[in-house]
Parts: C-alpha cells; structure tokens; sequence
C-alpha cells in the first residue's frame, strides 16, 4: 500500500517542483550555465524514480487530493491572522533540553563551525552581503516562550530568543511585498513560508534556547522558531535566505504536507 | 380517502434526507480510517495502534490529505443536515422528547431479545438518544478538529478543551463514540433490512396529518 508519495516513489509532478526550486535558488547557486546541466540531470533522475512507483493509490486520486491540500493551503492563508499572538507561558514551564526532530537520527547531525559559517541572502533583498553570527548579535534581540506543535500530535514549551525575521528583512532591505521566504539549511531541508508568517511578531531566526546558545542539534548557529506554523515549518542550521515570488515547496511538502501549515 | 392521503404524503426519508446520509457515512468512513493513520505517529493510548488494512493512506502525509479533503465534506454536508433537521422540524418529531421511563423500558424489552422493530417510522426512546449523541459527537468533532488544526487562530477554542492536547483527547474519544455507534447502527440495519431499504428507497410513505396528529398526542402526554 505505497503511496506514490510515499518515501519512494517521487512524481513527475514533484520532480518539476525541485526543478522550480532549484531554479528559484539560482541566484545563490550559480550562473546559467549550469542551468542546462541541472535540468537535465533532473530529468533523467525523475524517469528513474518514476519507475519505482506504486499505482495503489489511483493518480487522479491523488491529484485531486493534492488539489484539495492546495485549497486548504489558501484557506489556512485567509483564516491567518497577522496580529494575532500565540499564547505565550512562564519560564518556569519550559522543557529542557527542547525535544529533537528531524528526518534522520540525532547521532547523525552534522555540527556547523560558528566561526565559518555565514547567513547568505538572495533573491528580491537590496544588501546581499553575507552575516556572520556575531554581527547579528549587534541586532536587536527579542524572546518568545511558545509552544512547538508537531504535525504527529506531540507539543513542548520552548523558550527561543533571536532577532525578529522582520527586523531582519526589513534591515538588509528586503521587498516584503514579495510572497515567499525560502531558507536553506546545511541538511539540504529546504523550507519556504509565506511572507505574512514571516513578517509574524513572534517568528525569530533564533540564536539561543533557555538563554543559552543554540546546541549542535537544535540549530547551531541560526534556525527559525516561529509560533503560527508546524513544527517542521522551522527549518534548522540555516545559510541562506531569498526573498522570492516562486512557489518553492519544502522538505514535506513535496512529500505530501501541506505547504502552508499554519496554526 | 386515507389512502389517498397516504400516496401524497412524504416519504419517511425525504430525498435530502438520503442524500445528506450517505454522504455523511462516506465522510465518516474517510474521517475515521484517514484519523487512524494520522494517530499513529503519537498515540493517545500506549499499545493502541490501528492495523494498516483499516487505515486510509499508506503514511500520515496521505492519511492528512484525506483527512483534510473529508473535512469539507464532513463539516458542510453536517451542517446542511443541522439545518435541516432544524427548520423541517424532523429533530423535533423524530428525536424528542427521550423519556426515561421509556428508556428503561426499551433497555429491558431488548435485554429479553424482543425489540419491538414493526413500525420503522418511530423510533424507541434508546434510538433517540443514540441518535442525539451521535450528532452531539459529530459536532464536537468538527469543533476540537478545529481547534486541534488552528490551535493559535482559535486559541480560545483550545482553552475551552484545556489545551492542545485536551482537544486531542476529546477528538479521539468523540471517534471512539462515533464508532461504537456505528457498529450498533450498521447491526441493527442489517439486522432489520427494511430499515436499511427505507434510507435508500425513502420508505414509507407517511400520511399528511399524521406528524400533526402526533405532535398533538405527545402534548397531551406531556400535560
């Protein structure tokens, strides 16, 4: 009983959307040159996977369903309310250590050096110049105590503290009338929200738990908390961010979550 | 005279009726089956896991696509059936008033295997109150499922339910009612087939001044 979307099998339809993602990352990748190579690559790559699928799920079912999902993804955008804040709780409730998730193992996280890493920026963003962490310190830091609500059902209390994702965008001059915010992660968990959540008072790139530096498995140096969205909306270990109007589905969405999830 | 009476009069189910039945029990087999593979990833009750052969959906992203697209179905075709049964009155005559002495009564006739199932046109005071929970319940879904979906939008929801994880609880147990019902529900259609017959045909048809008539007797008993 495989889906088509299950972990295997990976629509033409899906290959398309990475190919549109890569395409939307251009900017940060390279030139054009390599367009031509990435596409094709791509194509051949999705034929293959194509030949793994499983048609126990009937494809116009699944298209309908997706279709419903996208619909329900503009649904969740109307019932969004920027100025409402989510509930927020004493210190004293706070889990420590913050619960670890991913789609691999916590023994399997790949540590990020500090002092290498940069924060790149692309797409509609006037001042691309990369940051390093300690210029983001300089910026002012705000603290939230949310809840994280995961897609499976379980919930915690997490205390982050960062810089607001407004703060930031509107600091390094970026269009906020644009739709989407894309993030880059070093665990290629490619996520994209939309500009509304982004510009969300309690959405942080957050830089510290519990007061303490973000560790190793919860992010170090740069992830997004943000309190109006599902927990696998706040990609970790961030280096890029682009501001863009292409539609770039993320890690789960392009296995069949939905994009938007919003709480 | 009667007769013809008869021939004119509405059927026991009405055509919205049927129609808003069965696609509720399409709605709620998709709802419950998709539910029980969302379910899995975070059990409510350690060592409860539904069977793969029930689930909708080979993994949670599928059984969250189904769930998500029944929603609509569920939820609008429910409250169309609320109206209705509100403003043609069908609640009211079918369902009420549930007297507790008939209760009793029906619990004990059934305990001695004679339930009393020749007239399908009126039901017996368990049919009542099985029948007003099961709609209580699938209104109680319909709001902890959005609490449980907008748990920030709705936040006032949630507190109603003492939090995220107390609209779970009354999600899955509002489920779990929802199921017990059906399992007496469907017994007792294929049990008494006329019954399953009538929600398809529309059954007998019912003599004009007969809700009247009734009305007019279950005042006076009220007196």
């Amino acid at each position: 009983m495989r889906s088509l979307f299950g972990a295997r099998g990976v629509p033409e339809r899906e290959a398309r959307a990475a190919l549109e993602a890569l395409e939307a990352q251009l900017p940060l990748i390279g030139s054009l040159g390599r367009r031509g190579l990435i596409r094709k690559g791509l194509s051949l790559g999705a034929l293959t996977m194509l030949t793994g699928c499983d048609f126990s799920t009937p494809r116009s079912v699944e298209t309908a369903l997706r279709q419903i999902s996208a619909l329900n993804d503009r649904v969740q955008a109307l019932i969004f309310d920027p100025d409402k804040l989510a509930p927020t709780y004493p210190a004293s409730m706070v889990q420590k250590p913050p619960r670890f998730n991913a789609y691999f193992d916590i023994m399997d996280v790949k540590p990020v050096d500090g002092r290498t890493w940069r924060l790149e920026l692309g797409g509609r963003i006037a001042n691309k110049t990369p940051w390093t962490i300690g210029q983001f310190a300089t910026l002012p830091q705000q603290e939230e105590i949310i809840k994280h609500i995961c897609v499976e059902g379980w919930d915690y209390i997490g205390q982050w503290s960062g810089v607001r994702l407004r703060t930031f965008l509107e600091h390094v001059g970026a269009d906020t009338r644009a739709k989407y915010v894309v993030f880059r992660t070093t665990d290629d968990y490619l996520s994209s929200i939309d500009m509304a959540s982004a510009l969300h008072p309690q959405t942080l790139l957050a830089t510290k738990y519990a007061g303490e530096t973000l560790a190793d498995p919860f992010g170090y140096p740069m992830r997004l908390r943000m309190s109006v969205k599902l927990g696998y909306k706040n990609p970790k270990w961030i280096t890029a961010i682009e501001v863009t109007n292409v539609f770039t589905p993320g890690y789960w969405e392009k296995r069949g979550f939905s994009w938007f999830a919003g709480i | 005279m009667a007769r013809a009476d008869a021939r004119r009069g509405p059927r026991l189910h009405p055509l919205p009726i049927r129609l808003m039945h069965w696609i509720n029990a399409l709605a709620m087999i998709v709802m419950i089956t998709s539910g029980w593979g969302i379910y899995d990833d975070y059990v409510i009750i350690s060592g409860l896991h539904f069977s793969q052969t029930f689930r909708l959906g080979s993994w949670a992203a599928e059984s969250l696509l189904w769930h998500f697209a029944g929603m609509w179905f569920l939820a609008i075709n429910g409250l169309a059936y609320l109206l209705y049964g509100l403003f043609t009155g069908r609640f009211r005559r079918k369902l009420l008033p549930v007297r507790p002495a008939e209760l009793v009564e029906t619990v004990r006739e059934t305990l001695h295997l004679r339930i009393g199932h020749e007239d399908i046109t009126q039901y017996n005071a368990v049919q009542k109150l099985l029948y007003i929970i099961v709609i209580i319940a699938g209104i109680s879904q319909v709001v902890t499922g959005l609490a449980i979906w907008k748990p920030v939008q709705f936040s006032w929801l949630v507190s109603l339910f003492g939090g995220f994880q107390g609209a779970r609880l009354v999600h899955f147990w509002g489920m779990v009612v929802i199921v017990g019902f059906l399992a007496v529900h469907v017994a007792l259609a294929l049990l008494v087939p006329r019954t399953l017959w009538a929600m398809l045909s529309g059954g007998p048809r019912l003599a004009r001044a007969a809700p009247a008539a009734r009305a007019a007797a279950n005042e006076a008993g009220e007196a």
